[in-house]
């Protein structure tokens, strides 16, 4: 039985892999990841503003009580070899390489084009074997246009990809307007894939004390509905690589995906709640899986039910919902 | 032989300078922080974290030590063992130091001693430089060398520490407090080689052969009877007898290898000089300056500039003075009160005494410079008028207006020596703006790209919020060798406008010259904004002007509020110091030099800014006359008291220079309730109280810092006369029927912290981020709300029934500490605050040195006032390691003068009405009716006495206050409490005495810089602890709960205010010692402070500062005496510290280091979660004495 499949240009021994996440953030957890049978693994993301920020709010703390006062000139030893967090992920990036066997995949978070290229560089000389361009606009302003946030997508993507090497993936959130629009001009600007998709934190209201927190809860099987169509539609329309990100709990999901047309499957929920060697069972579970059903390899399963290749192509689309609930009435 | 090489140059300051040298040739520092010589110990900690070697490729130890008498302890056993060690120190420091400086010259072991000449603490404390420290040493047998500039410094601090192993005599090499040690200057540095060529290894060899070693072991410190004592004290003279020539021939290898000549007693000047002066440290520049104009206009004067001080080589001195000398004028930076002279005019009057001219030369001896007060040459051109005068002063002093005794020399104050190839510029900054850091940054850009000399000194304000920066620079072909302030700047940069309004900002610009102002308004508008007198002065000057709105750009590039780059980006382009192009390079070079270790994106903000300043920068057009028709207010208003007006509002203005002796008390006692009359209007926004929303909790006004933020309660009635913008609403309060509430902010006082907004829980229920306060911009606001406070002032008191013992009750009663100049968003305050509300009326403050002695005590003006009755805290700071025996000592006088008023009471019963006495023995003094009936037989008492012609009358009648309760609290730092008044803050717990404790923890010295103490905590980086603090902190609270009489709390406001409350109250009921630890967030932590109390909600919450209480009273009951007030912890640690750079740095700087004390911290945490749990459950003993009879003495 042949489990491997190619994934953004990288032959991976079988499709499965953490998403990312602080999962692999020590090396010794990686490696119980790999041992599983991971066939790669995804960092967690670097937060592009987030480093900004924190390389400025770092610099003013330290300063903004300097040479204020005859008694106390600072408050800090001065210390000029900081490490920052680009150096840690960078760092971090070395070490995995180190330990580990598998792909080592890097994940770059951001909202504007800042400094993104030079941060993809510095990953790419580090040695991850691709990059994850994690993008999430969220449209808050009514002059701000979906057209406008499709470009910026396009804009970084162009960016990353003339300045480094290595596969460059992008990873979307839902509900974009026309996906598979997008996703098109991903391809045209030469990504290796685009993976489906990021969850974010959501607000949560406290009615006790009336704040507002931003939370996150882990994905629940629900959740891969959403990505199914994605994929389903989108795998008779573009070449490059599609994976599944969100909702993949269980063997049968796994199978899901990858029938719905997924070259990759990150999961990250189950392996947080039932620890790494979660991955080895997923994957007998997809072999069990396959052996029933007489499939010879993950090649053959992909994209089988694809929205053109699926009984009732209809099902992917909006009918879908208006039967879900003609059913749920009856 | 000279070497070939040009000398690295290099641009430091004092400190730096010594720290070097020190650095390179030692294996061990013994330290502890103190001004003006903390950043010597900073830098030898910081180069040993960064794993710097010395010159035999050795990282030295540093040791932070519990106080300087632990640090020469310490240094003393080192150097016994062979290391070579050093210490650096100041003041009061010093002398702790000095019974281990008799052991180690005693002993005759070679080291050196950094010392940043300080005054000591007299009349008063003065951080600021004189000479007072190290001539309270000269006894000691320390070698005693003296620098006088920044080069010297350098050059000295290796020539100390070659001399001390040549010689075995140990070194204190000593420099002026602040003019040397925080004087940026450009030097030649010596490299390795120059300083290894000092050091000869067989003197190392031999020192080391005389260690304390059990290998061959030898016996010191051993007792010596009249036998044998003198003789064995007298065998060290030959080793003193050879010092001052061997130091020669240092200074000679020294000039050989740099081509820097010195000598034991440098003369400059005149050769056939008739009148010199004999001058130690910087001084000597600005007399030598004065000497040489006198000798150009055609006089013959000179001067000597004593290097080596101790041994005193009278031959030396002798051959150094011109043998053509008549009159002489020594100069002292010291005073010794009853003295025939001061010390150095003795040495230089018996050496000549001693010789073939004794008699010829006539002598004057004066005193200078006092507390860093400015030596000009205007000052030294004084002395030598005087020595022309028939019938000179014989004593005297000069740079000061003595009406009292006369003695100060006259001088003109307009006499400058500036030279025109020198370019000066004055900068005004706001404090922490970025202008004292842009322009070290300049001098060194200046220094190192460039041939030009460079020069930079820094005047701070006495508050440390809202405070004022004045840089004084100057750029030039030649050395700079002016110790002393600009007179005369060709630019003026005035980097935050509203100093216009309140300083003489131009008194140093010259005609011609440049004004820079940074003001938020176009540049069409900036001449109507200035003030009548500056208009004029502009004009009558024919300044150039130039404006820009700094905050503005540098708020456009992402630099929030610092807009030193940009300040700097328009000094280099106006000032003409470099070409501009040439400038901005440099600038930006800098600034990549700088910041890119610390991230791509900060270095992109402050070159974004350099190229926005020039584009925003406007020359002003000044016309031909004054336009501006409103003038500078009043420094104080007209209702100030006499003394205020006469002589606070003169310090206020910056004039405090001016004020003659006979405008203070003699004995350093000063009024109360000053900072009231000092607005300072440095909140840009204030809060704005919508009485719609308020709840009247009185939160707001219980975390307030500054005290700025009041509640008032009174009958509806009062307001009838109110501003019409005064706001009030109904109390809630059922008893309280007909009864108004208000909430008033001072706005002038208040210093915008938002840390009232942060802690009001009400919220509008239809758009909850409005609360009952909401920050709004201050200017529009000062005039109505100015009006609105004094109304507020004036409102009678509140209701008794309000007073309750409780956050809410607290809050009610006038607090007594005011408007202090401490941080905006200050930790420590708040707690200051409610005790002056609770027990200020009856208060005794002993106070520790540190940040609340500073905010507490610093002139111009002091936050503790009086009441209604005028009565308040009585408040003293005596020294930093002794504050508890201090405050023992006024609980034990203020109990003896009770004990007596008592005794003659009781004489007097007899005779005086029955009544009178039984009100007193009824009076509950414990609460406010009974204090208040207990004040009132006293003032009947007295009535009665008055009257009454006999003995034990007239005693009562001084002694019958005392029959009222006095409170005694003991106020101080961590850094006092857990470091150097710890033996002391035990002894006086031990000592059963009914006194109160409150440690204002910040876990560090705060008003210091942030140096580590024994409260600093595993993992947080501080000053002394570069590498992060390896150990757990003291549990100070656990510690002193071993004693079964001690009430301790531990409690943190910002977390529960109502434990804090209760703590207090408990802590005062208690009639033995009592402990209160209080969590105090500080700027040193490394947030916006403005967050504080969320801060300190996190520290409870994580387990980090769990709240709990030991009281005495409960284990009498038979319960546990310990009461935990914060539950288990209900976060991992880390969410606390994650918020905070002190700990964030070291995550920094040496990750796994940081990972793995952040481990351990936690489990520690964990720990003590189990162990506090357990003492909180196990019941109490009451096997100990009862509280306050351990002595048998009145409590």
């Amino acid at each position: 039985m042949d489990l491997t499949t190619t994934y953004a240009g990288l032959k991976l021994k079988n499709p499965l892999m953490p998403g990312a996440s602080p999962l692999v953030d020590n090396t010794d957890a990686a490696r119980r990841i790999e041992d599983a049978g991971a066939a790669a693994v995804v960092m967690h993301s670097l937060f592009a503003e987030q480093i900004e920020g924190n390389e400025i709010a770092f610099a003013r703390h330290v300063e903004r009580w300097q040479d204020n006062f005859a008694e106390a000139t600072s408050f800090f030893p001065a210390q000029d070899d900081y490490s920052l967090p680009p150096n840690e992920y960078v760092e971090c990036i070395g070490k995995l390489k180190a330990a580990l066997h598998i792909p080592v995949i890097a994940s770059l978070n951001g909202t504007q084009l800042g400094s993104w290229h030079t941060f993809a560089q510095q990953i790419e000389q580090a040695g991850a074997d691709a990059l994850e361009l994690n993008t999430y606009f969220l449209a808050t302003r009514r002059e701000v246009t979906g057209t406008e946030i499709e470009q910026r997508i396009v804009e970084i993507t162009r960016a990353v990809r003339s300045s480094v090497k290595i596969p460059v993936l992008v990873k979307l959130s839902p509900y974009y307007s026309a996906l598979p629009n997008l996703a098109g001009a991903l391809e045209q600007e030469r990504a290796d894939g685009i993976v489906l998709f990021n969850r974010f934190f959501q607000p949560e209201i406290d009615v006790d004390t009336l704040d507002v927190t931003p939370r996150l809860d882990l994905s629940t099987h629900e959740d891969l509905r959403l990505r199914l169509r994605a994929l389903a539609v989108l795998r008779d329309q573009v070449k490059f690589s599609l994976a599944c990100s969100g909702g993949v709990h269980t063997w049968a999901d796994v199978v899901k995906a990858i029938l719905a047309g997924a070259d990759a499957v990150q999961v990250v929920a189950t392996l947080l709640s039932r620890g790494p060697e979660r991955i080895g069972d997923l994957l007998t579970g997809l072999r069990d899986w396959m052996e029933e059903h007489e499939y010879t390899s993950i090649a053959e399963m992909r994209g089988s039910l694809s929205q053109l290749k699926c009984p009732d192509p209809e099902a992917y689309e909006r009918g879908n919902y208006l039967r879900t609930l003609q059913l749920w009435k009856e | 032989m000279i070497k070939s090489l040009a000398p690295k140059r290099v641009t430091l300051d004092g400190n730096e300078a010594a720290a070097d040298v020190a650095y390179r040739v030692c294996e061990l520092f013994a330290i502890f922080p103190i001004t003006p010589s903390s950043p010597m110990g900073e830098w030898v900690d910081e180069w040993a974290a960064k794993k710097q070697t010395n010159l035999w490729g050795h990282i030295p130890e540093v040791i932070e030590m519990q106080s300087e008498g632990g640090a020469a302890g310490a240094l003393h056993g080192a150097l016994q063992t062979g290391a070579l060690a050093s210490t650096f120190t100041a003041s009061q420091g010093l002398l702790l130091m000095i019974p281990n400086m008799y052991k180690i010259a005693g002993e005759l072991h070679p080291c050196v001693m950094h010392v940043t000449a300080r005054a000591l603490a007299t009349h008063a404390l003065s951080i600021f430089g004189d000479h007072g420290d190290v001539m309270a040493c000269r006894q000691t047998g320390f070698a005693m060398l003296c620098s006088g500039s920044v080069q010297e410094v350098h050059d000295f601090a290796a020539v100390a520490h070659s001399a001390t192993l040549a010689t075995r005599v140990p070194f204190l090499h000593f420099f002026d407090g602040f003019r040397t040690s925080h004087e940026v200057q450009k030097i030649a540095r010596l490299d390795d080689e120059d300083v290894l060529s000092l050091i000869d290894p067989a003197h190392i060899k031999a020192f080391r052969d005389k260690a304390m070693t059990p290998d061959r072991p030898i016996i010191r410190g051993t007792a010596q009877n009249p036998d044998v004592f003198f003789q064995a004290r007298e065998a060290c003279n030959p080793f003193y007898e050879v010092t001052a020539a061997k130091v020669q021939e240092t200074f000679d290898a020294l000039a050989a290898r740099t081509g820097r000549a010195y000598k034991l007693f440098d003369y400059e000047g005149h050769p056939q000089a008739d009148r010199v002066v004999v001058i130690m440290g910087s001084g000597a520049e600005t007399v030598s300056g004065a000497s040489a104009w006198l000798n150009s206009q055609g006089e013959k004067t000179g001067v000597v500039r004593v290097r080596l001080y101790r041994p005193f080589d009278a031959k030396a001195l002798l051959a150094a003075l011109p043998s053509t000398v008549k009159s002489i004028a020594v100069l002292d930076r010291t005073k010794e009160p009853g003295a025939p002279a001061e010390p150095l005019f003795l040495d230089v009057a018996s050496a000549l005494y001693e010789s073939d001219r004794a008699g010829k030369v006539k002598m004057i001896g004066g005193v200078y410079g006092l507390g860093s007060k400015e030596f000009t040459p205007a000052m030294a051109k004084a002395v030598y008028d005087e020595l022309k005068k028939s019938a000179p002063k014989t004593r005297f002093t000069v740079g000061i207006n003595d009406d009292v005794t006369h003695r100060s020399l006259p001088y003109d104050e307009r006499f400058d020596l500036e030279t025109e190839d020198t370019r000066r510029a004055v900068f005004y900054g706001l404090g922490a703006d970025g202008t004292v850091g842009a322009n070290k940054n300049s001098i060194k850009i200046i220094g190192e790209s460039t041939d030009l000399y460079a020069q930079g000194y820094f005047v701070y304000d006495s508050k440390k919020s809202g405070s004022m920066t004045v840089s004084h620079l100057r750029f030039g072909p030649q050395p700079i060798r002016s110790p002393y302030l600009i007179g005369q700047a060709g630019f003026v940069a005035v980097h935050h406008f509203p100093f216009m309004e309140r300083v003489e900002v131009l008194a140093q610009a010259r005609p011609g010259g440049t004004l820079l102002l940074n003001i938020a308004a176009p540049a069409e508008q900036v001449w109507d904004r200035l003030p009548r007198e500056v208009q004029a002065r502009i004009i009558d000057l024919k300044l150039k002007v130039y404006a820009i709105d700094a905050y503005s750009v540098a708020r456009a590039a992402g630099m929030g509020g610092q807009i030193n780059t940009v300040m700097q980006t328009c000094f280099f382009a106006l000032s003409g110091v470099l070409p501009r192009d040439e400038a901005i390079e440099a600038i930006k070079k800098a600034i990549k030099k700088t910041y890119g270790r610390k991230g791509d994106a900060v270095v992109a903000k402050n070159h974004a800014a350099v190229d926005a300043s020039l584009a925003a920068l406007h020359e002003i057009k000044v016309p031909a006359s004054v336009t501006a028709t409103k003038g500078r207010p009043p420094v104080v208003s007209p209702a100030a008291p006499d003394f205020v007006k006469r002589v606070t509002a003169v310090m206020i203005a910056g004039d405090g220079d001016k004020l003659p002796v006979s405008a203070f008390a003699p004995d350093g006692t000063w009024p109360l309730s000053t900072t009231r009359w000092e607005k300072r209007n440095i909140a840009q926004e204030i809060p704005v109280w919508d009485p719609a929303l308020c709840i009247q909790c009185n939160k707001c006004v219980m975390v307030c810092p500054h005290a700025a933020i009041r509640p008032a309660a009174y009958p509806d009635a009062a307001a009838a006369d109110a501003p019409a913008t005064f706001k009030r609403t109904k109390l809630r309060s059922a008893e309280l029927p007909g009864h108004s509430f208000t909430i008033q902010i001072a706005p002038e006082d208040c210093t915008g912290c938002t840390l009232c907004q942060k802690v009001c829980p009400a919220k509008d229920k239809t758009e909850p981020k409005r609360k009952a306060l909401m920050m709004a911009r201050q200017e529009p606001l000062r005039m109505a709300e100015n009006d609105n406070w004094e109304f507020f002032l004036k409102l009678p008191p509140p209701p008794a029934a309000l007073l309750q013992d409780n956050v809410k009750g607290s809050q009610f009663r006038q607090p007594l500490f005011e408007f202090s100049g401490a941080c905006t968003g200050c930790g420590e305050t708040a707690y200051l605050k409610l005790l002056t509300q609770l027990f200020g009326d009856r208060l005794i403050a002993a106070n520790a040195t540190g940040c609340t002695s500073i905010y507490g005590g610093n002139l111009p003006t002091t936050p503790y006032c009086t009441d209604r009755n005028g009565r308040g805290p009585a408040w003293a700071n005596s020294l930093f390691e002794d504050n508890a025996e201090f405050g023992l000592g006024l609980r034990g006088g203020a109990d003896q003068l009770a004990v007596q008023a008592q005794r003659l009471l009781q004489e007097l019963t007899p005779v005086l009405p029955a009544p009178l006495v039984e009100g007193f023995r009824t009076a509950d003094q414990a609460t406010d009716a009974g204090l208040a009936a207990a004040r009132s037989v006293v003032a009947e008492l007295k009535k009665l006495l008055a009257k009454r012609d006999d003995e034990p009358s007239r005693q009562l009648l001084q002694l019958a206050d005392y029959l009222v309760k006095k409170s005694v609290w003991i106020i101080g730092g961590d850094g006092w409490a857990y470091d150097i008044g710890y033996g002391g803050l035990d002894h006086v717990l031990a000592s059963g005495r009914n006194v109160n404790v409150l440690v204002l923890d910040t876990e560090v010295y705060s008003n210091t810089g942030g140096q580590c103490s024994k409260s600093t905590a595993m993992g947080a980086v501080a000053k002394f602890a570069a590498a992060g603090k390896g150990n757990n902190k003291k549990d100070l609270a656990l510690i002193a709960s071993t004693y079964s009489n001690v009430y301790v709390a531990r409690v943190a406001i910002g977390a529960k205010d109502s434990q804090t409350v209760q703590a207090f109250l408990e802590a005062e009921a208690h009639p033995g010692p009592s402990l209160i630890i209080a969590y105090s967030h500080c700027i040193a932590h490394g947030f916006a402070l403005a967050n504080g109390l969320e801060h300190q909600k996190l520290a409870v919450d994580t387990g980090y500062w769990p709240l709990f209480r030991h009281d005495p009273a409960r284990a009498e009951r038979g319960q546990p005496a310990i009461v935990l007030d914060s539950p288990a912890p209900k976060q991992p640690l880390s969410a606390f510290t994650s918020n905070e750079l002190r700990y964030q740095v070291l995550f920094k700087s040496s990750p796994e280091r940081a990972a793995e004390l952040a481990k351990k911290a936690q489990a520690g945490i964990d720990a003590r979660v189990v162990a506090y749990k357990h003492l909180s459950e196990a019941a109490g003993s009451s096997t100990e004495a009862k509280p306050g009879t351990t002595t048998g003495k009145p409590a």
